[in-house]
């Protein structure tokens, strides 16, 4: 029988070299892009009648908007509107990229330490410099608790000054690590199906089946939690606790 | 004591945090009932909120599940 970590294995499906770097392409790559295909394919063809009934793709194509249209307003506000094209392509290609893991003998990008980390970075990174953008200096207040005695901040500057540089890893650790263990769960039960054989087979068989659904709902969650708390940590920059 | 078992220990010693992800999410769905039967119109408000902490709660599970993966695969 298959190990149940087989699944996350990376295979080249074509060598590339480039400056001494590996870039060949892998069935990592080849579901991110299946991802970004299916995910432009759908809003594109949902959107090309733009009639006020909408048809049934038109309307999952304006749910999704509509759905991260009101995220980004009532978490980021005022201000927040100009980043919500970069939170639509971010949720989407997420959720994307969770929900095609769970078709069998596909592969999860999102599974991979190595895609969520780099995007998590490249989201603190950038709402870092949009805060210093935006507040210069005083954007270093948001280390500072408001209306808390000088004794207290000697401790609380510190941990604030840890919880935000570990941010980063805290957000793509979630993801990956959601995706990982629920599809190795689903794996190591369907392993139980075959060891209990025709008679005990069944009951592991029907846990599949819920834990199926509910891996869907974790694939749609992990997709919205990631984009929520890029929307707050948006909103930290923007606004500095408000 | 043999290096293996010793990592077969710790790694079901890092499962010992799922009693305080138990916890978490009880208390959030529980307070989330409570809440909702004193007041159902404001059920549905919250609900995104709750998901959201019960997503939360349930990655402090998986910080663990990461580390007993570390404590059996990587070392």
């Amino acid at each position: 029988m298959h190990s149940p970590m087989e699944q996350f294995e990376i295979k080249r499906l074509l060598d590339f070299k480039f400056a001494g770097l590996d870039v060949s392409f892998t069935n990592s790559s080849l579901w991110m892009i299946i991802a970004v295909i299916l995910a432009t394919g759908v809003f594109v063809m949902g959107m090309r009648q733009r009639a006020l009934v909408p048809s049934r793709l038109q309307s999952v194509a304006e749910v999704g908007y509509d759905f991260i249209a009101n995220m980004v307003r009532d978490n980021v506000g005022e201000g927040g509107k100009k980043y919500f094209p970069f939170i639509l392509t971010l949720f989407i290609f997420i959720l994307f990229c969770n929900v095609l893991g769970m078709v069998p003998y596909s592969f999860t990008p999102t599974s991979h330490i190595v895609v969520t980390f780099a995007m998590a970075l490249f989201i603190f990174v950038g709402v870092t410099v949009i805060g210093l953008a935006r507040h210069g200096l005083h954007f270093f207040s948001l280390f500072v608790p408001k209306g808390v005695p000088f004794v207290l901040l000697l401790l609380l500057v510190p941990i604030e000054i840890i919880s935000y540089f570990i941010r980063p890893f805290s957000l793509s650790i979630r993801l990956f690590a959601n995706m990982l263990a629920g599809h190795t769960m689903l794996k190591v039960f369907g392993g139980f199906v075959v060891m209990m054989g025709l008679l005990g087979g069944w009951a592991p068989l029907a846990f599949i089946v819920v834990f199926t659904g509910l891996e869907l709902l974790i694939a749609f969650l992990q997709a919205y939690v990631f984009a929520i708390l890029t929307c707050l940590y948006l909103n930290d920059a923007v606004h500095l606790h408000h | 004591m043999d290096a293996s078992a010793a990592k077969l220990i710790g790694a079901g010693l890092a499962t010992i945090a799922l009693a305080g992800v138990g916890v978490g999410i009880g208390n959030i769905f529980g307070s989330f009932v409570s809440g909702a039967l004193r007041n159902p119109e404001a059920a549905p408000r919250v609900f995104g909120n709750v998901l959201l902490g019960f997503a939360l709660t349930e990655a402090v599970a998986l910080f663990a599940l990461v580390i007993a993966f570390m404590i059996l695969f990587v070392f």
